[in-house]
């Protein structure tokens, strides 16, 4: 829900600047995938003071648990092994929206202020407006957001938005028993992110990195990796997600393109009308079928 | 009913009743249509109960037009078919719209740019049909990059549909004497004289 209501930087479906004289600092949350236990915390928490959940699922042997996102479970841990430098390696990935600068849901959403970018770099949805259609899904780059099956609405990690804007960190930073995930300005996340990534290099991760993907302008939810060479392996993070050149044709030029072709059609086809005027028919054709006619009548 | 029992039958009820559940779907879908794809449109979500119920009835009235279409298709497709003359016809059809319709070859029941119009609409119908399906969210789920090809063909598809039924529209409130074949049926022997001469021969025997 928006609550920050003169901080929005751009509301979905919206053609005119929206409320923005504010200027709060850029947030994020840093995610250290290679500090995290596994231990789900972060999703009761965030179950917890968003007041959700998920029906109860059944084991399938793996830890995932849901085993995916949806309308009632909007981060779930992701559990991978995998084989590198000849050591078996659990990665564990909190999933959840990435908050994009540039949100692919944003750009695809038809209904005015259903979907919120506020200028500190939350990306909200507002269900209040949402209208079902799933074409936010259709936009998202990580495949994040769920239409939920109870009210055909839209729902995804609102980076606590609510907690943000009075000053708290998201339910799930402030729950991390080990200091994984971790909150702040986007600025200090990065540094935080530089030491941590500096650390892991001296220990032989020498491909560790940040996960701050520059296809999307980054985002405000970033991971430390310990393979930011390889993110496909932390449960298919997309190594370089941009918005679909698909949904870019679609929502970007498409739009003023056809709206323009559509007002040239109509508009054209007045003025032809008042300049070519009407097509009658002719009077000598007229003339015509009445002699024939009278030919007939004089024959009887 | 016919008051002057010489004008020629273009259309039959039932022919007009079918073109007309194509027409009033093409109308809804388009206005709803619209509204989805340019914010500046999306008022018009207003005639259909608000946002949500544009949403909702939108492919419903696809499912209509898709299957009306079908049987447009069926009754009008043989005479529809290409010949030499409306190629002819098309190539000419610069110096009709400007006016001098002198050259034109003798058309029968339609013209060349009817005929394009069919085959276009034709083509159309089948690619907004599937790609409509594709992103109908609310029963479907299709692969992530079907779903956004099915996005944009769906909307530029829809673009190029609606520019044509400008054209459709316009064209037969510029040929005088002709919405009246749509409403009930007929059209005067001059106007079939003027416009389609060798259906006119064909129906009249001249």
């Amino acid at each position: 829900m928006p609550l920050q209501s003169l901080d929005i930087l751009r509301r979905s479906a919206t053609t005119t600047p929206s409320t923005q004289v504010r200027a709060p600092v850029e947030v994020a949350k840093l995610i250290d995938v290679t500090t995290c236990i596994g231990c789900k915390a972060c999703q009761v928490a965030c179950s917890e003071w968003n007041d959700i959940r998920e029906e109860v699922g059944e084991c399938v042997g793996v830890y995932d648990n849901p085993r995916d996102l949806s309308a009632n479970a909007w981060t779930v841990m992701r559990f991978n092994e995998t084989e590198e430098n000849g050591k078996l390696e659990w990665l564990i990935r909190k999933d959840g929206c990435m908050h994009c600068a540039d949100p692919g849901c944003l750009k695809s959403c038809p209904s005015p202020g259903a979907i919120i970018q506020y200028k500190n770099g939350i990306v909200d949805f507002n269900e209040e407006n949402c209208i079902g259609c799933g074409y936010c899904v259709t936009g998202c780059p990580f495949n994040v957001p769920r239409i939920s099956k109870q009210d055909n609405k839209a729902y995804k990690c609102s980076l606590c938005s609510d907690r943000v804007a009075v000053g708290q960190e998201p339910a799930c930073v402030k729950t991390c028993p080990t200091g994984a995930i971790q909150f702040g300005s986007k600025e200090d996340m990065k540094e935080v992110a530089a030491g941590r990534v500096a650390e892991l290099k001296t220990r032989g991760y020498d491909q560790a990195g940040l996960y701050d993907p520059q296809g999307v302008g980054g985002t405000h939810v970033m991971y430390v990796l310990h393979h930011a060479d390889k993110p496909g392996l932390y449960s298919g993070l997309p190594a370089n997600p941009t918005i679909s050149p698909l949904v870019s044709l679609w929502k970007g030029v498409a739009k003023p393109l056809a709206t323009l072709v559509l007002a040239g059609v109509a508009l054209g086809s007045l003025f032809h009308y008042v300049t070519t005027g009407p097509n009658e028919v002719a009077k000598e054709i007229e003339d015509e079928i009445e002699a024939e006619d009278r030919e007939k009548e004089d024959a009887q | 009913m016919i008051r002057d029992p010489k004008d020629l039958k273009r259309y039959t009820a039932s022919e007009r009743a079918n073109h007309w559940v194509v027409g009033m779907c093409f109308i809804l879908l388009a206005l709803s249509g619209l509204a989805f794809f340019h914010p500046a449109f999306f008022p018009l979500t207003q005639f259909f109960g608000g946002p949500v119920w544009a949403r909702i009835l939108h492919p419903f009235i696809g499912i209509l037009m898709a299957v009306s279409f079908v049987s447009i298709f069926l009754r009008f497709r043989k005479l529809n078919l290409m010949t030499a003359t409306d190629v002819e016809w098309l190539k000419r059809s610069r110096e009709m719209v400007t006016g001098d319709d002198h050259n034109m070859p003798e058309q029968g029941k339609y013209n060349g740019g009817q005929k394009m119009l069919f085959w276009v609409l034709a083509i159309g119908m089948l690619l907004m049909t599937v790609s409509g399906i594709l992103i109908w969210r609310a029963y479907f789920h299709f692969d992530i990059t079907l779903v956004r090809l099915g996005a944009v063909v769906h909307a530029g598809m829809a673009a190029v549909m609606i520019a044509l039924i400008f054209v459709h529209v316009y064209a037969a409130i510029w040929v005088k004497g002709t919405i009246r074949a749509m409403w009930y049926g007929t059209v005067t022997r001059a106007w079939a004289k003027q416009h389609h001469r060798a259906w006119y021969r064909q129906v009249t025997g001249k």
